[in-house]
């Protein structure tokens, strides 16, 4: 089991390496990305509802989500709460959206408070795991 | 900003969360995980001011906000006490549920913004992913919020039964369904705030009756609720970010979850179902005489100093006492007198999952020397002492041995092994199970009447003599 997770891992890392160089790839040739997206919808015949993708990229987070917590060492569990809590705080981008340009005055309003709540915990969550880690110590020698 | 390379920056992002997980496999690779983290928290930032660019006023409110967030969250973090992790924790669940709540409110005020149609004709699809971002961040907000007071001791950590509570549920559960159907139909603001409302009192009502022993599962569970709550706003806007790092955060708490579940070998159902630890166990009160024997600080000192293995077993009550500075010092004591000193967790000690080991940390106990029940489980037998501070249930052999009794099946330490087991405990009372322990009765036990933090001090004292 430790075996394959590791491998699973490891294969991890290299998708991740590969997905950056990608983006850096693309960040040198803009348009790029404009391209194979338009190769992709060409090859569905653009008859494939963007949903059906979104979903799929959900489910391989919940497997991906599965393999790494299951890594995670039981004495990490709670700067594992703390993180994954500062992390779903990503939720940010949908009341920046809301706050910098919305045209109606409630939404921004209410754009606003969830800014302000997510800050709380972007801010929180990230510091308070960094606290938390500080303090898991070897044995001196 | 082109759509398609943010899109590609969030999902970057998303990448550098999976990484800041992973980095938690270890401690020593944990700070650089957290560090991806912040680093991926940036980018999504960001990209989403670089994407659609706000207005100046528009940009003076963001800063405004992060501003004022940010201050509280940051002072938060510093000044919290480690002991209040469980609460701090459930209250961070609590603002991402409002706050998903909230920005689907923008979105349905508002949906140009969000590119999910026009006001009166928003995608019935984006509606869908809405109302069910909006249902689970109501239910994790007031849920949190509930979880938050029996932890801060604010409410009682009892269950609290309300006569017909599944019939409740079950009627608010199939009216949160016909609102979104509603909604979509119809997709009149009053029916959004209806959902909202709805969503708010079944959080109240799937919380209140869970007992405080079960809150390790709660916690973990809200976690993952957040992060269904998160997901499900990701596909309304779009945004890989969202969606990679719900699908995260929701497997993460389910995972815990089951853990902490399996820690007390009860079902997942049952536990959401709650009553658990409010009765006391009628069977173990056969009316035979037992009798216990009790110690002082003077002997627990004399027989640590001379054994050659002590094992430590820390529970909820050490976290209560503050005790585990003092039991650091004992345990510096011990080693200088050249005894081997290790300390078993069981997975459902404290109020949240790994909630010993941040306790253990900050008290500069190194973590190899601390060590998860099924790695230390078989060296109870070889221990001259173990040393139970402010644990009860997850030592109780009954639940090994016992097979009427109600947590029969809960793996335990078998702290009964070691040669002698002292028990620190403030009186003779059953633990948050409500169930008697019978370690109290054996021959091998000595019982140590006290406050955790007190009695390891005055240890600590006799040791010196």
């Amino acid at each position: 089991m430790d075996q394959t997770l590791q491998k699973a891992l490891d294969q991890l890392d290299q998708a991740s390496a590969a997905v950056r160089l990608a983006v850096q790839n693309l960040a040198n040739a803009p348009g790029g990305a404009e391209a194979a997206g338009d190769a992709a919808h060409a090859l569905s015949g653009g008859a494939i509802d963007p949903f059906v993708f979104r979903f799929a990229i959900f489910v391989l987070a919940i497997f991906v989500g599965y393999y790494v917590v299951w890594s995670v060492t039981p004495a990490l569990h709670t700067p594992l709460m703390a993180v994954t809590n500062a992390i779903s705080s990503v939720i940010v981008v949908g009341s920046l959206l809301a706050v910098g340009i919305s045209a109606s005055g409630i939404a921004t309003g209410f754009g606003f408070v969830a800014l302000m709540l997510v800050s709380v915990n972007i801010f929180g969550g990230f510091l308070v795991t960094q606290r938390m880690l500080a303090m898991y110590k070897k044995k001196d020698k | 900003m082109n759509a398609n390379f943010a899109s590609f920056l969030y999902l970057v992002s998303g990448v550098l969360f999976i990484m800041a997980l992973r980095g938690l496999s270890h401690p020593t690779t944990s700070r650089q995980g957290n560090l991806y983290g912040m680093i991926g928290m940036g980018i999504a930032i960001a990209t989403t001011l670089a994407l659609a660019v706000p207005s100046a006023s528009g940009f003076g409110l963001i800063v405004l906000g992060l501003a004022i967030g940010g201050g509280v969250g940051a002072i938060t973090a510093r000044r919290i006490a480690m002991t209040s992790m469980p609460q701090l924790v459930a209250a961070f669940h609590s603002l991402v549920g409002l706050a998903a709540v909230m920005v689907a409110a923008a979105a349905i005020y508002a949906p140009e913004s969000f590119g999910i149609g026009t006001n009166g004709d928003i995608h019935a699809q984006a509606l869908i992913e809405m109302s069910l971002g909006v249902a689970i961040g109501a239910i994790t907000f007031t849920g949190s919020v509930i979880a938050f007071l029996k932890l801060d001791g604010r409410m009682s950590g009892k269950p609290i039964m309300i006569g017909g509570r599944h019939i409740i549920n079950a009627v608010l559960g199939v009216a949160l369904i016909v609102l979104i159907v509603l909604l979509v139909a119809t997709e009149a603001k009053l029916v959004f705030w209806l959902i909202v409302a709805a969503s708010l009192l079944l959080g109240v009502l799937l919380i209140i009756p869970i007992g405080g022993a079960d809150m390790p599962v709660v916690v973990s569970m809200l976690n993952s609720y957040s992060g269904w709550a998160a997901a499900a706003l990701g596909f309304t806007l779009g945004n890989l970010a969202l969606i990679i790092t719900g699908a995260l955060v929701g497997s993460s708490g389910a995972i815990l979850s089951y853990i902490m579940c399996k820690g007390m070998n009860r079902s997942f159902i049952s536990v959401i179902l709650g009553g658990f630890g409010g009765e006391t166990a009628a069977a173990t009160d056969d009316g035979i005489e037992r009798t216990v024997k009790q110690g002082s600080a003077d002997d627990a000192a004399y027989l640590m100093m001379n054994a050659q293995k002590v094992i430590i077993v820390p529970g909820y009550g050490m976290a209560v006492a503050q005790a585990q500075h003092a039991l650091r010092e004992m345990a510096d004591k011990l080693k200088a007198n050249g005894v081997d000193v290790r300390y078993a967790i069981h997975p459902v000690a404290g109020r949240m999952p790994g909630h010993m080991n941040v306790l253990l940390a900050e008290a500069n106990v190194p973590y190899d020397e601390v060590f998860e029940l099924e790695d230390i489980n078989s060296e109870f037998a070889q221990a001259d002492v173990a040393y139970v501070i402010g644990a009860n249930d997850v030592t109780n052999p009954s639940a090994r041995d016992d097979k009427s009794s109600p947590i029969y099946g809960m793996p335990i330490l078998d702290v009964d092994k070691a040669r002698t087991c002292l028990f620190v405990k403030r009186s003779l009372g059953s633990g948050y199970a409500g169930i008697d322990n019978t370690l109290f009765y054996k021959d091998g036990t000595m019982m140590l009447l006290g406050d955790a933090k007190k009695m390891t001090e005055e240890i600590v004292k006799a040791m010196d003599h």
